[in-house]
């Protein structure tokens, strides 16, 4: 079996379902000769043609509006925003629309549908390029936020995200689209939507984490080991609904939590995370809940982008001070 | 000097403000007089529907209401023109297309009145429709959208949208159409031109001579046509259709009308119009000049406009009553509809809140 990286697994997710559901079409700026900018959609247009693989107007409103369009009629669409940080005008037609279709209707008419995006830092590319934003739309009730951040997760969580009945965000960490290759079976099997995954059993702290900081955070948890620390990792996934259960379990075992991601601080989803541990797990915690974030800033332009994006130092320094304090 | 492109925007009319031909050249549906009395009964149901929602409202029984005073043959016309299999995505005034297609008035009634069950319309074809859209021009897009999905899926149904002339200075529309013209989409887009976005006028939202013409810019057919003339509405609209349907490609019709009574019953016309312009107006309404020729054509009387105007107040009667005596949803409404599947962490808010409720009572 192949051993395939992130983003080969997203277009290998793509492939399966286009290939076993005609109602799955896939739109965008360049998705179609061009394979994509960062060839997610490679080889999809002359497997299904030009109508099921669509290359769109330069306009990221017709593209999400169209999309929620196609949803309703019964098309299972997978939009694709270029980067993360030109998803802003599709925004009107996600919160106003796709996210509230099924309720404002009273289920009468829905959108099934997904908005795929590079998401993140970290790749030394343009302006507008790097943007972590994905809180934006954990606020939005009736959408869900999912982060993969393996080649295995980005196949069964992309399979999971299209056969949703409802409209989902699939943010795809660009940093890691090609940092590993792993087996992927093209098996079809699809991964749970409403679950975190636990990366690394632990007893001393938990580190949750998403998108392409679960590398750091795996890393800062070596590194802790060998400093005979025992940390357990949390890859979030879904954001949105959030499995806070798991998250509380790990909390009640090690007492300690840091909370990793690279978009800004302040009302960043990590500030859902450790409120809901303040509100719920209170007698767990030893120790204050630390994150390690992206300052309340805009993402520098790449020469200092690295200084921006959490490091493995600074999550493993967050663990200690959590173990310091208790 | 050499010329890269030329174009003209046709005007159609075919009755005048007093309801006198002026072409010969009626169309088809023209000619059968039952017909054209069964569209005038729907636009007077309209009317008739139209002021007993603004009395609902200023007796407390709705909430903020928009008008469609002055639009029945805009709105009758375009409903009347689509077939049952196509689909149409409103704005939120269109009632004439939308009572043609189904919906029932005490689901506007519902939907104004703070219940999202008015936006379930129960009656096909409507059923398959898109609810009100209130972002201006967004639903644009999902006609866009619907029609690219008739094409990949190689069915003959045409999508409409509607928006006013304020919705037609809007990206969403402007993306509709290009992506219609560059698809070959068959989509017709209609800008209900009623001269007002509350307090501004038209000559505000655009330097253009016409807003029909903003569709040639897509590449997609364009005409200006009397909006109080349900005759070349429904013709324009019929033609529209059909070439959609024949995979001639998608228009733009600006129907040129007035809206003669506020935006919402939340606005104060008299603040920004003055008197005079709305009296010309109203001597250009849809209602008088279909009624003349009607008359004229001696299917239509004073006797039968009162006994079907009376035969409507009981028909909106029926309707009010049924709205007033529908029961508000249960708190967990709010809750049902968000996802297919109630997720686990919404359980637990829904439990909260539905506890909270039981403990208020």
């Amino acid at each position: 079996m192949a051993q395939i990286t992130l983003i080969e697994a997203v277009t290998q997710a793509l492939a399966y379902e286009m290939a076993h559901d005609e109602s799955v079409v896939v739109l965008g700026e360049d998705v179609g000769v061009n394979g994509g900018v960062f060839r997610a959609t490679q080889g999809l247009q002359e497997k299904f043609g030009e109508l099921r693989v669509l290359d769109t107007p330069l306009d990221e409103t017709t593209i999400a509006g169209v999309t929620v369009g196609l949803a309703v009629q019964g098309m299972k669409p997978v939009a694709e925003a270029q980067f993360e940080g030109f998803i802003y005008p599709m925004m009107e037609q996600i919160a106003c629309h796709a996210a509230r279709m099924r309720n404002r209707t009273r289920g009468r008419l829905t959108v099934p549908a997904v908005w795929r995006a590079p998401w993140g830092g970290g790749i030394r590319a343009p302006e507008h390029h790097s943007e972590a934003n994905e809180h934006l739309f954990t606020n939005i009730p009736g959408l869900r936020v999912v982060l993969p951040s393996s080649p295995a997760r980005a196949y069964g969580l992309l399979l999971a995200a299209i056969r949703d009945p409802d409209p989902v965000m699939f943010f795809e960490p660009k940093r890691i689209y090609r940092q590993y290759k792993e087996e992927v079976p093209d098996d079809g099997e699809a991964l749970p939507l409403d679950v975190c995954f636990v990366l690394r059993d632990g007893s001393d702290v938990t580190i949750v984490t998403w998108g392409a900081q679960v590398k750091e955070s795996l890393e800062a948890a070596d590194a802790l080991a060998a400093e005979g620390i025992s940390a357990e990792v949390i890859d979030v996934a879904t954001l949105t609904p959030l499995d806070f259960d798991t998250i509380a379990e790990s909390v009640a075992k090690t007492g300690r939590c840091v909370i990793v991601h690279e978009a800004p601080k302040t009302a960043g989803f990590g500030a859902e995370i450790a409120a809901r541990l303040a509100e719920e797990c209170m007698y767990d915690l030893l120790a204050p809940v630390e994150r390690v974030t992206g300052p309340d800033t805009h993402i520098p332009l790449f020469r200092l982008e690295m200084k921006y994006l959490p490091s493995v130092e600074l999550v493993v320094d967050a663990a200690k001070r959590t173990l310091a304090a208790s | 000097m050499t010329i890269a492109a030329k174009f003209e925007i046709e005007y159609l009319q075919y009755l005048d403000a007093e309801g006198k031909e002026v072409r010969k050249d009626l169309p088809a549906f023209a000619k059968d007089l039952d017909h054209m009395v069964e569209l005038y009964k729907l636009m007077l149901s309209t009317r008739v529907f139209d002021a007993k929602s603004i009395a609902l409202q200023r007796t407390g029984k709705l909430g903020t209401y928009a008008s469609c005073l002055g639009h029945e043959a805009a709105h009758v016309g375009i409903g009347s023109a689509m077939k049952p299999e196509d689909v149409y995505a409103p704005s939120y005034r269109e009632y004439g297309a939308q009572l043609y297609r189904g919906v029932q008035p005490r689901e506007v009634y519902m939907y104004w009145g703070g219940d999202e069950r008015g936006n379930d319309y129960q009656k096909e074809p409507a059923r398959h429709d898109f609810a009100w859209s209130v972002p201006i021009a967004t639903q644009c897009l999902h006609a866009a959208g619907s029609a690219l999905a008739f094409k990949i899926r190689g069915e003959k149904r045409v999508a409409v949208c509607t928006i006013g002339d304020g919705g037609s200075s809007k990206g969403d529309f402007y993306g509709a159409i290009n992506i219609a013209g560059a698809q070959n989409l068959p989509l017709v887009a209609v800008i209900v031109n009623n001269q007002w976005a509350i307090s501004v006028p038209r000559k505000i939202q655009s330097g253009a001579p016409t807003l029909a013409q903003k569709g040639i810019a897509a590449g997609l057919f364009c005409i200006q046509v009397d909006g109080n003339d349900i005759i070349a509405v429904r013709k324009a609209m019929e033609d529209a259709l059909d070439r959609a349907r024949n995979g001639e490609g998608g228009s733009v019709l600006e129907l040129v009308t007035y809206r003669l009574g506020d935006h919402t019953t939340a606005d104060d016309a008299r603040r920004y119009r003055g008197k005079e312009e709305v009296d010309e107006a109203w001597a250009k309404e849809p209602m008088k000049r279909l009624r003349n020729w009607l008359v004229k054509k001696k299917v239509w009387d004073d006797a039968k406009e009162e006994a079907w105007k009376a035969e409507c107040d009981e028909w909106m009667d029926n309707e009010v009553n049924a709205y007033l005596e529908t029961r508000t949803q249960p708190v967990s409404a709010m809750f049902d509809y968000t996802f297919a599947e109630l997720p686990a962490d919404l359980e637990k808010q829904r439990d909260h809140v539905l506890s909270l409720d039981q403990k208020a009572h």
